[in-house]
């Protein structure tokens, strides 16, 4: 697998982090990515996140071999030695909403998958304790997902606008 | 798998909420050693609101324990999705509110490498000002808190007292004690009131005379050293593992500071030392934060001295508001005036991660926009959220009156964990 | 106390007064604080505004041996059940400042985390608006609770008045009770 680095329009400079390297990898080749990540010297995991491309307005920019699902799982992970990021970005469709879980590799991203798992829906295969993280444990629903509202409870004598 | 990396695993008590509130009376004594199974808070009085631990005891020693958040859970990135970016700054400050500044900086931080746009000098400057400012009201209600966790009632009052001189100057300068508002995308709200290098000048010279106040009543006291000595020791390579930054990192003698090796702002054009501790026991995560306090004094000083003149925000005026005068006068300004505030500046389309080096760690935002006047996803990785996950380790064999301590020096914020 | 028992007149009118103002003079609050409002409460704890003139710096963490509490930051879903637990371990006679504007009414936070307001599941005496009220707000607040101790019926029956369902806390309690309370008056802010 190449890297990509994808640029942002005129980096601020002053930001002193360099240009950002991303790296989208299928499903199938994900913990094995993440293992040879952590073998060349990323020992940090710094975020496990995901996103919903459900009402997603622009174009949405992957490489030729990568097909766009709904959801996209975002890792971003650190070297100290090397003093570089560098953040993965894997697709994971809406129908079968399960991806490897890294604990064997990061430990620090158990909590980060649960809230996943909580926000989004996702499961996390190999996880030793997928439970509700944020939610109380009988909550129905994903709150982050685009599909579910906002659940606004409307004001009296306030016209102001907002989803419901 | 060295003994190290199996050891912090095995501290975790794998029981989830629901099955622990099914546990009858009778049950909560399981396994072979007679364990039980207590429950800690969400509110107990330990005054760093409310986590919940679920702890299996043998007597009154730890084995494994848990800790249960979500209690403050807000909804914050979802908030932060129907908010413009001009609003998100008062959703994101409300998340780690011991340190506000901090959180509106990493989100304009990131909002700005979307845009792309380029800050004038002062506006780095202030941001780094207040940023700092804030480190130090953030370490000293820490001291407070743990002082109190500890036993120490004086230690409360200490800190309060300091932390008002601080609270006093923000109040100042951005018009509140709390949740400020103050960073905005852009630069900030408002330029320093005249006289502020006075104001300054006396909280850097009334501080570390007060610190060594502390030092002299806290440091050396036999209680205090008792209390935190050898208590939540934690290893380099499990906080590695477990995700851990900050404080409680660099106490374990890890020199990893965002600050010195990944600077943004103007930190390479300032001067100070990265605090890093030996063992990573409690009274380590003391000396570090205390210490961390005086190389803050240190960056003021020097931020006194270096401070540029010009603009406090860039003079982009799709991004900025015009002057409240200007309204009046130019019809362009109405109308910029006006789009800002309802309906926002459009960000181009990207994703960006970026992250600060926080009073309790490494605070990121990870944002991502589609083209339009509010964020597609804004998720902030608080640095307390992954801490947390170290306390099992920190907790085990220790006993459950050290319980308070120990979570007091983790400090961990619930805004920010359950956002 | 027995003393809504007593018919009131002369004499007892003077110890009814007499009770109120004792009862105003050390009302202690129990911790309730859970975010940002809590650190100004804890601030109105600390020696710059000092909430020990009034007899109130004994913050306990039993509630039953609390008089007060002070709603201090936004209740998520998962914490109401926790809320009403301890305000129903409180002994009478108690009292609930809503301090925030989440706790009062949701604050900026309206969406499925937060409940909106906390007088969907206490009934609350003083609200104070502020995000997050200064100090000065606070205490305002307190002295405005001690006037509606001193001036008011000797035991709030609140309960009367409103019509709170106390449903069963150990099943799941998102359930929103309808009160309809008035308080005596709103603490104005700063």
């Amino acid at each position: 697998m190449s890297l990509e680095p994808s640029d942002l329009k005129a980096l601020n400079a002053y930001l002193k982090q360099g240009v950002q390297d991303v790296l989208f990898v299928p499903r199938e080749k994900y913990l094995a990515l993440m293992s040879k990540l952590y073998d060349v010297g990323f020992h940090f995991l710094s975020d496990l996140t995901a996103v919903d491309y459900l009402t997603y307005k622009g174009k949405r920019e992957l490489p030729a071999d990568i097909k766009a699902e709904r959801f996209e799982v975002v890792v971003n992970l650190l070297s100290h030695a090397l003093l570089k990021r560098i953040r993965v970005r894997v697709q994971v469709p809406e129908d079968l909403a399960e991806i490897d879980s890294i604990f064997s590799i990061f430990p620090s991203c158990e909590n980060f998958e649960r809230e996943v798992y909580d926000m989004f829906g996702i499961i996390f295969k190999g996880h030793p304790d997928l439970t509700r993280i944020l939610m109380p444990e009988d909550w129905v629903g994903h709150p982050l997902r685009k599909d579910y509202p906002v659940s606004r409870v409307p004001v009296h004598f306030k016209e102001s606008p907002g989803p419901l | 798998m060295s003994k190290v990396e199996k050891d912090h695993r095995q501290s975790v008590l794998r029981l989830s909420e629901t099955q622990a509130n099914a546990l009858d009376i009778d049950e909560t004594i399981i396994g072979p050693g007679e364990t039980m199974i207590v429950n800690m808070g969400p509110q107990h009085p330990s005054t760093h609101g409310v986590l919940r631990v679920m702890l299996e005891l043998e007597g009154e020693k730890i084995l494994r324990s848990k800790p249960v958040i979500g209690y403050l859970h807000t909804g914050m990135e979802k908030t932060g999705e129907e908010l413009t970016f001009v609003q998100g700054a008062t959703n994101v400050t409300r998340m780690d509110y011991l340190s506000p500044l901090n959180n509106e900086l990493v989100y304009c931080l990131a909002v700005e490498t979307l845009l792309g746009v380029e800050l004038p000098p002062r506006a780095i400057w202030i941001r780094m000002l207040m940023s700092e400012l804030n480190r130090i009201s953030s370490h000293l209600m820490w001291l407070a808190t743990n002082g109190m966790d500890v036993g120490s009632t004086t230690m409360m009052i200490f800190g309060f007292r300091e932390r008002e001189l601080i609270l006093a100057f923000f109040e100042k300068t951005t018009g509140l004690r709390m949740n400020h508002n103050y960073i905005r995308p852009g630069g900030v709200a408002a330029d320093l009131p005249d006289g502020w290098e006075d104001d300054v000048e006396v909280i850097c010279d009334t501080i570390p005379v007060r610190l060594e106040e502390y030092d002299e009543f806290i440091t050396g006291q036999p209680i205090f050293r008792e209390r935190l000595t050898g208590v939540g020791t934690l290893a380099a390579e499990t906080a590695i593992e477990l995700g851990v930054t900050g404080p409680l990192l660099r106490a374990t003698g890890v020199p990893w500071d965002l600050r010195r090796t990944m600077p943004y702002l103007a930190y390479d054009q300032v001067e100070f030392d990265v605090v890093v501790g030996t063992v990573g026991d409690a009274f380590d995560r003391y000396a570090v934060r205390i210490n961390e306090i005086r190389e803050s004094v240190k960056i003021i000083r020097q931020i006194l001295e270096k401070m540029p003149k010009g603009d406090y925000r860039v003079q982009d005026p799709k991004i900025t508001p015009p002057p409240r005068a200007r309204i009046d006068e130019s019809m362009e300004a109405l109308i910029h005036h006006f789009k800002i505030f309802t309906e926002g500046f459009r960000v181009p389309e990207g994703e960006c991660y970026v992250a600060i080096e926080s009073p309790r760690g490494e605070l990121g935002c990870y944002m991502v926009s589609d083209g339009s006047a509010k964020p597609y996803r804004m998720h902030i990785r608080a640095p307390s959220f992954a801490n947390l996950q170290s306390l099992p380790a920190m907790l085990r064999d220790h006993f459950v009156a050290d319980a308070v301590a120990i979570i007091s020096s983790l400090d961990p914020v619930m805004g920010e964990v359950d956002r | 106390m027995g003393l809504e028992k007593i018919p009131y007149n002369f004499l007892t009118g003077k110890l009814e007064d007499l009770v109120k103002w004792a009862r105003t003079q050390s009302v202690w609050p129990a911790t309730f604080g859970l975010a940002c409002c809590a650190i100004e409460m804890m601030a109105v704890g600390a020696a710059d505004f000092d909430i020990s003139r009034f007899g109130m710096e004994v913050f306990r963490a039993s509630p039953r041996q609390a008089d007060l509490m002070i709603v201090a930051g936004r209740v998520s879903q998962k914490m109401a059940p926790i809320l009403r637990q301890v305000y129903d371990q409180m002994m009478e006679p108690k009292w609930v400042i809503s301090m925030g504007v989440c706790a009062s009414t949701g604050g900026m936070f309206n969406n499925y985390a937060i409940v909106q307001g906390v007088d969907q599941i206490v009934p609350v005496d003083v609200y104070a608006p502020g995000c997050p009220p200064s100090p000065q707000t606070l205490l305002h607040a307190i002295l405005t609770l001690h006037e509606k101790i001193r001036s008011g019926e000797i035991m709030n029956r609140r309960d009367k008045h409103s019509r709170v369902f106390v449903e069963d806390i150990s099943s799941s309690a998102y359930v929103r009770h309808d009160i309809a309370v008035k308080p005596v008056r709103v603490a104005r802010p700063r």
